[in-house]
């Protein structure tokens, strides 16, 4: 539009702007007809650049042409006086006339225009009979002609009137007249029109799929935590950008192994299961581990049974017999039974089964040895770690953590190993390095202690145990060694320990005298199967020998306070963690003997045997730290569990029920024993 | 053989165990001894249900978990243990044994 416009206002005014409208013309020629013959008087019209000269004109040499004149124009007039004087009537003088009027008129003419707002023009518009005027609206259609037929030139008043007869109907032909008082032309011509295009593409929409979720307060919980879980691996890789390969090594065995995986992961809830499984179908033991109280025993004075629970048995260990019960100090529900055997001529391999309560048709944990493992111990603080005896003489640490069936720590011959069965480990209190070690005592007549350093085992000798320590004789090397069966460690005092030999004698010991015993005792028969410290009285401990008996000693006083025969060898014997007076024994015909000196002082509470077979000798015997309920092992390689009756736990039931009740009532059996005695 | 393959097949030794089954995450059933379509029946809704087990748990506590689920019938009693990623579910008849 714009451009059209321009060409028509411009028709006829400039030479130039005439050339770019014949030269559209040309170049539309041929395509209409009627255009082309519009263009015939286009160049009629036009007329030919002519240099026009006056008559009257000098004509000048090139050198003269050439030459400069100076001219300055200014606003003055030449023709002005600039010398006007007058007289000045106030000054009585004559005076000159400083501002000279300066303009020069060259031509003048009254136009015929009138402004239509002024009074002739509204007269005149009256007269034609527009009224007020003509308004904006009329003067914008007057425009209009011109705008809408372009292709027709309009010459004067007459293009006006041949223009479109609508235009024409809405106005009156006077009005023309009005405006164009002059004869001028107006031209219109149309400028190569480009083509309008337009271009879409339209792309493939993005595939889009619905998805509503509703986010729970775990969710978002969730999300938290495994963005933190996130950031804090960034930062590990960071740190170890050089481990990249490995790692891709690492990678790859895991791909490989990602079949089993499956298996592995539901490691967990399979075990759970296998315990939910376990407790229905022992469910009516489990009820009575809980719950059940023999109502009988009101009735029974102080007599007192046992009821048995889950018998624990394993597929492996039924070739050898049980030779330690030991309970976990930290976790109650588990205990660890270790597997050999005591005759010289069955030696073969040894096992280690750690069983929980909660499952009792299987162990958690089993370690199978090359020898026969006839001791272990929990460690007291770290319930993970194992020491365990074997019979070759070798000591070694287990360590459930790991997942292998190989020790964690074993001795060799170079670390000082015994050359004899390892009858008892015992775990000791962190030494001065804060390394993690534990006691020993062996056929060898060693004790020795062995430290847990970096991933070997330090032994060193504490103790030699000399045939008879008077008789200071040279003869031979370990021919005066008396064979060590058992040892226990004092409760409160760290130095001082018990040891038992094959011999039948107990020696008190300390740990910082090597050379010699604090005392001994002439105790027993035979071998000495046990001794233990009392679990609450820190003078009194126990013995139990293959004699048939069981002894009860004050520390202080070389003879026994109790001595009791049970009529068969006498394989353990057990301080009760509960009371200072109760403690269990038992026997090689099958029986757990369990007695409260405060309530019965030379007759068992309960004598029970509790083995299925005649024949079975029963070994070990191990309370539990939390409930009522004892382990024993036998020589064909199960765990029993049993339920102390209420009558066998009556101090705990008592009101007055303390630690110093318990050594108090001890100190006053001591008292009643000695008294006839020193008579 | 691995050590859970080991508890898995003692499970189902087990007296009174009528069916073992794994699960996955998308209520698939991975391993079972049980026929085809109980097994699909029994893992697409014991899926569901211990979702929303877990949903309620986790619902009150965020920081708790579900760590399993008995549901005692009267035929049978159905253990469920869910992990991160499984389903390990049980079923037994404690009268039988």
């Amino acid at each position: 539009m714009p451009p059209k416009k321009l060409a028509a206002k411009n028709a006829g005014l400039t030479s130039s702007s005439t050339k770019i409208q014949s030269q559209s013309k040309v170049s539309r020629r041929g395509k209409d007809d009627d255009e082309s013959r519009m263009g015939d008087e286009d160049d009629e019209w036009m007329q030919p650049k002519i240099l026009m000269k006056p008559d009257d004109q000098l004509d000048l040499s090139a050198e003269e042409l050439k030459e400069e004149f100076t001219r300055i124009l200014t606003a003055n007039n030449p023709h002005a006086p600039n010398n006007i004087v007058r007289y000045s009537f106030k000054e009585c003088c004559y005076k000159m006339k400083m501002g000279v009027d300066q303009l020069a008129v060259h031509f003048s003419m009254d136009g015929n225009m009138l402004h239509k707002e002024s009074d002739e023009g509204k007269r005149q518009l009256t007269r034609l009979g527009l009224g007020d005027g003509p308004s904006e609206q009329n003067l914008s259609e007057m425009e209009i002609p011109g705008e809408e037929d372009l292709e027709v030139e309009q010459e004067g008043e007459e293009a006006e009137k041949d223009a479109p007869k609508e235009v024409a109907v809405t106005k009156p032909p006077e009005q023309a007249a009005l405006r164009n008082q002059f004869n001028y032309s107006e031209r219109a011509s149309q400028t190569f029109n480009n083509p309008y295009r337009e271009r879409g593409t339209s792309t493939e929409p993005p595939p889009r799929t619905n998805f509503s979720a509703t986010a729970n307060q775990w969710e978002i919980y969730d999300a938290y935590v495994e963005d933190l879980e996130a950031q804090e691996k960034a930062k590990e890789k960071k740190s170890r950008d050089k481990d990249d390969k490995d790692k891709k090594n690492k990678a790859m065995i895991v791909e490989q192994t990602s079949a089993d995986e499956i298996f592995t992961r539901i490691g967990k809830p399979a075990k759970i299961v296998e315990r939910m499984v376990n407790q229905n179908t022992h469910d009516e033991i489990a009820q009575d581990f809980k719950y059940w109280e023999d109502a009988s025993d009101e009735f029974k004075g102080n007599e007192g049974t046992l009821l048995p629970l889950w018998p624990f048995k394993s597929e492996k260990g039924k070739k050898f017999s049980a030779t330690a019960v030991v309970f976990n100090p930290i976790y109650d529900d588990m205990f660890a039974v270790a597997h050999g055997s005591y005759d010289f001529l069955k030696q073969s391999t040894g096992l280690v089964c750690i069983y929980s309560l909660k499952n009792p048709s299987f162990p958690e944990f089993t370690y199978t040895t090359d020898s026969g493992v006839m001791s272990l111990d929990f460690h007291p603080e770290h319930p993970y770690l194992i020491a365990v005896g074997f019979y070759d003489g070798a000591v070694a640490v287990y360590n459930l953590r790991e997942k292998t069936n190989s020790p964690a720590y074993i001795s060799s011959a170079k670390s000082g190993k015994h050359t004899d069965p390892v009858w008892q480990v015992y775990w000791q209190e962190n030494d001065l390095d804060n390394q993690l070690n534990f006691f020993s005592i062996s056929s060898d007549g060693r004790v020795t202690c062995w430290s847990l350093i970096k991933n070997e085992l330090q032994g060193t000798d504490i103790i030699l145990i000399r045939m008879q320590p008077d008789n200071d004789v040279d003869s031979g090397v370990g021919m005066d060694l008396a064979c060590g069966t058992c040892f226990d460690f004092h409760k409160s005092t760290d130095y001082l320990f018990l040891v038992g030999t094959e011999e039948g004698k107990i020696h008190k010991c300390s740990k910082h005298y090597s050379s010699q015993f604090l005392d001994t005792y002439d105790a027993h028969h035979m071998a000495v199967y046990a001794v233990r410290w009392n679990n609450f009285h820190p003078r009194v401990f126990a013995s139990c020998s293959a004699d048939w008996t069981v002894k009860i000693w004050d520390h202080n006083y070389s003879e026994p306070m109790f001595t009791f025969d049970l009529g068969s060898s006498v394989g353990d014997v057990v301080w009760s963690p509960y009371s200072a007076t109760v403690f269990g024994a038992v026997t090689d015909d099958g029986q757990v003997h369990i007695f409260d000196l405060s309530q019965e002082k030379y007759e068992p509470l309960c004598q029970q045997s509790v083995v299925q077979k005649k024949k079975t000798k029963v070994n070990h015997l191990a309370f539990n730290q939390h409930y009522p309920i004892i382990a024993v092992g036998d020589d064909r390689g199960n765990a029993m569990t049993l339920k102390l009756s209420p009558n066998l736990r009556k101090a705990v039931r008592e009101k007055t029920y303390s630690k110093e009740n318990e050594i108090a009532k001890m100190e006053k059996l001591l008292e009643l024993v000695r008294e006839p005695s020193s008579k | 053989m691995s050590e859970v393959e080991e508890t898995l097949k003692r499970i189902q030794a087990h007296k009174g165990v009528t069916g073992v089954i794994v699960v996955n995450q998308e209520g698939i059933p991975i391993r079972s001894n049980l026929d085809n379509s109980t097994t699909v029946q029994y893992s697409g809704l014991y899926h569901q249900l211990t979702a929303k087990a877990r949903s309620v748990v986790r619902d009150i506590d965020p920081q708790n978990d579900l760590t399993f689920l008995r549901i005692r019938s009267k035929k049978h009693e159905i253990m469920v243990a869910p992990d991160k990623e499984y389903l390990l579910i049980v079923i037994q008849n404690p009268t039988e044994s």
